[in-house]
């Protein structure tokens, strides 16, 4: 048993004491008072604090560099033990290559539908996309409710708000903040990230909803006879103008009354570089953006990657439009 | 044998005391900053899918201020609370009114309760933070759904299993604190 405090606290008759102790009361009240304020306006206008954070963001970044590459050859170490444990290093490499070589799969059947769909109502092909720039991720939120992920690059690297953020492997997140050096992911897993998918190999489409615990709902646009199976492989539709199609997203692993619950394809966890690509269809976002009273058209282009974009989204929410 | 008992009798459990005196940085220094680096490893370790980590940051808050009151000033949870929400992902501000909060609620608890052990600390220690986790999870933008809850409830359950062996790192830490250094020649 100790006595708490009450050392500190006895302010006896001294008047300098007495105020002294009721000046930190009130200090400490004001502070809950401001945290309130500081909320609310953090939930009305999510960008406010953007500079802030990404200035210390920035500050820490060669710190979390230098962590995230010592995580990524400890778990490099961590899996060659494991390989030997199980059947040697070779087998271990193998296994992530034909894991790949699945999604690749997977994502080519999508891509050549998509292109065999495309060029018979419009003639028109995707070109290859060159990503804005590749980049460690140094850090998540691993404590909070929110799932967002923090990259080592930022606007000096021409990262801007809005950005798709991918791995070799798939979808990862969109950037939602960029500072100098240093950017916000908000991962598709958290809850307020929505993007519009479709099943590799037909149209079935949906939108896949994070969940907040590294698993997305599949929520099927047309309601029926649940057409899904384990197994199936969601890749981005396209749709919206943010991600380019044909991106592999998630592989249902559960089905539900109104689609599935999928395990994400990308896991940030096993991710270390990233590519960021630029919005896929800058015009798409902004006429989505646009009030219907408004002509799209007439005023200025946008095209990605150049200055500050004021119509890259700014809220915390999705962010896309319907399919 | 004179000599030994005399050599015992000088030193405490912080080491010798003639001529030697605590380090006034350190004695300000090792709190604040064993805080605030607690508050930025959360935004470390892997990019896990769900919330996964004890708020280690608050953890820390909650040891150093149950363990060593009058450490930290009670306006403390401004400072910390507002480096706390640069690293946490929550957002702006809700660092600022729980650390705030609970600087606060443990002042009264302190006058209400002032005579302690480590058990009351840990049950204090406890409640306080389902409170700051649902709070935070409450305000943080988040849709609130049931497999959110259900990720919750194993973050709140290894928070409050690693309160002790965060109070005993704080514990060493204070000792670290409290170290005396040879003062004049």
């Amino acid at each position: 048993m100790a006595l708490s405090g009450s050392k500190q606290r006895v302010s006896g008759h001294s008047k300098k004491a007495q105020y002294g102790v009721f000046t930190g009361y009130v200090v400490a009240l004001l502070g809950i008072v401001l945290g309130i304020v500081l909320i609310v306006i953090s939930i009305i206008q999510p960008a406010s604090f953007s500079g802030l954070r990404g200035l210390f963001g920035d500050a820490t970044q060669p710190v979390s560099t230098v962590n995230a590459g010592a995580r990524s050859g400890g778990r490099g170490f961590i899996e060659s033990v494991q390989g030997y444990l199980e059947a040697g290093q070779q087998n271990a490499e193998l296994k992530k290559e034909v894991e790949i070589a699945r999604i690749r799969l997977a994502e080519a059947r999508a891509i050549e539908e998509e292109n065999a769909r495309l060029k018979a109502l419009l003639g028109l092909n995707e070109t290859d996309v060159k990503p804005v720039a590749v980049a460690r991720l140094v850090g998540s939120s691993s404590s909070s409710t929110r799932r967002f992920a923090y990259l080592g690059a930022g606007r000096n690297d021409g990262v801007r708000p809005g950005m798709p953020v991918r791995s070799e492997r798939g979808i990862v997140g969109r950037v939602l903040e960029a500072a100098g050096n240093s950017s916000r992911v908000m991962l598709i897993t958290d809850t307020e990230s929505v993007l519009p998918v479709r099943r590799a190999g037909d149209n079935t489409v949906a939108f896949a909803e994070g969940r907040g615990d590294g698993l997305i709902n599949i929520r099927l646009i047309n309601l029926g006879i649940n057409p899904l199976k384990r197994g199936d492989v969601f890749v981005t539709s396209g749709a919206g103008g943010l991600y380019r199609p044909g991106i592999a997203v998630a592989i249902v692993t559960r089905l539900t009354d109104d689609g599935a619950v999928a395990r994400i394809i990308s896991n940030p966890a096993a991710t270390d570089f990233v590519a960021v690509e630029p919005t896929w269809q800058p015009e798409a976002l902004r006429g989505a953006r646009t009030p219907i009273e408004e002509a799209i058209g007439s005023n200025r282009t946008v095209d990605a990657g150049s200055g500050d974009n004021p119509d890259a989204p700014a809220t915390e929410s999705g962010g896309v439009v319907t399919p | 044998m004179i000599e030994r008992r005399a050599y015992s009798q000088r030193s405490e459990r912080n080491g010798r005391q003639i001529n030697r005196d605590h380090s006034p940085f350190l004695l300000v220094f090792v709190p604040w900053a064993t805080i605030m680096l607690a508050s930025y490893l959360q935004s470390v370790p892997i990019a896990v899918g769900g919330p996964l980590l004890p708020p280690i940051g608050f953890l820390f808050l909650l040891a150093w201020r149950l363990l060593r009151p009058g450490v930290l000033p009670i306006w403390a949870g401004i400072i910390f609370g507002m480096w706390d929400d640069l690293f946490s992902g929550q957002p702006f501000g809700s660092g600022i009114l729980f650390f705030s909060a609970t600087m606060m609620a443990i002042e009264i608890i302190d006058i209400r309760f002032p005579w302690r052990g480590f058990a009351q600390d840990w049950l204090i220690a406890a409640i306080i933070t389902i409170i700051y986790i649902v709070g935070t999870m409450l305000i943080s933008g988040s849709t609130l759904g049931l497999p959110l809850l259900a990720v919750v409830a194993p973050q709140l359950l290894l928070s409050l299993i690693a309160y002790p062996f965060i109070a005993f790192i704080v514990s060493r830490l204070d000792k670290l604190r409290l170290m005396r250094f040879r003062t004049a020649a």
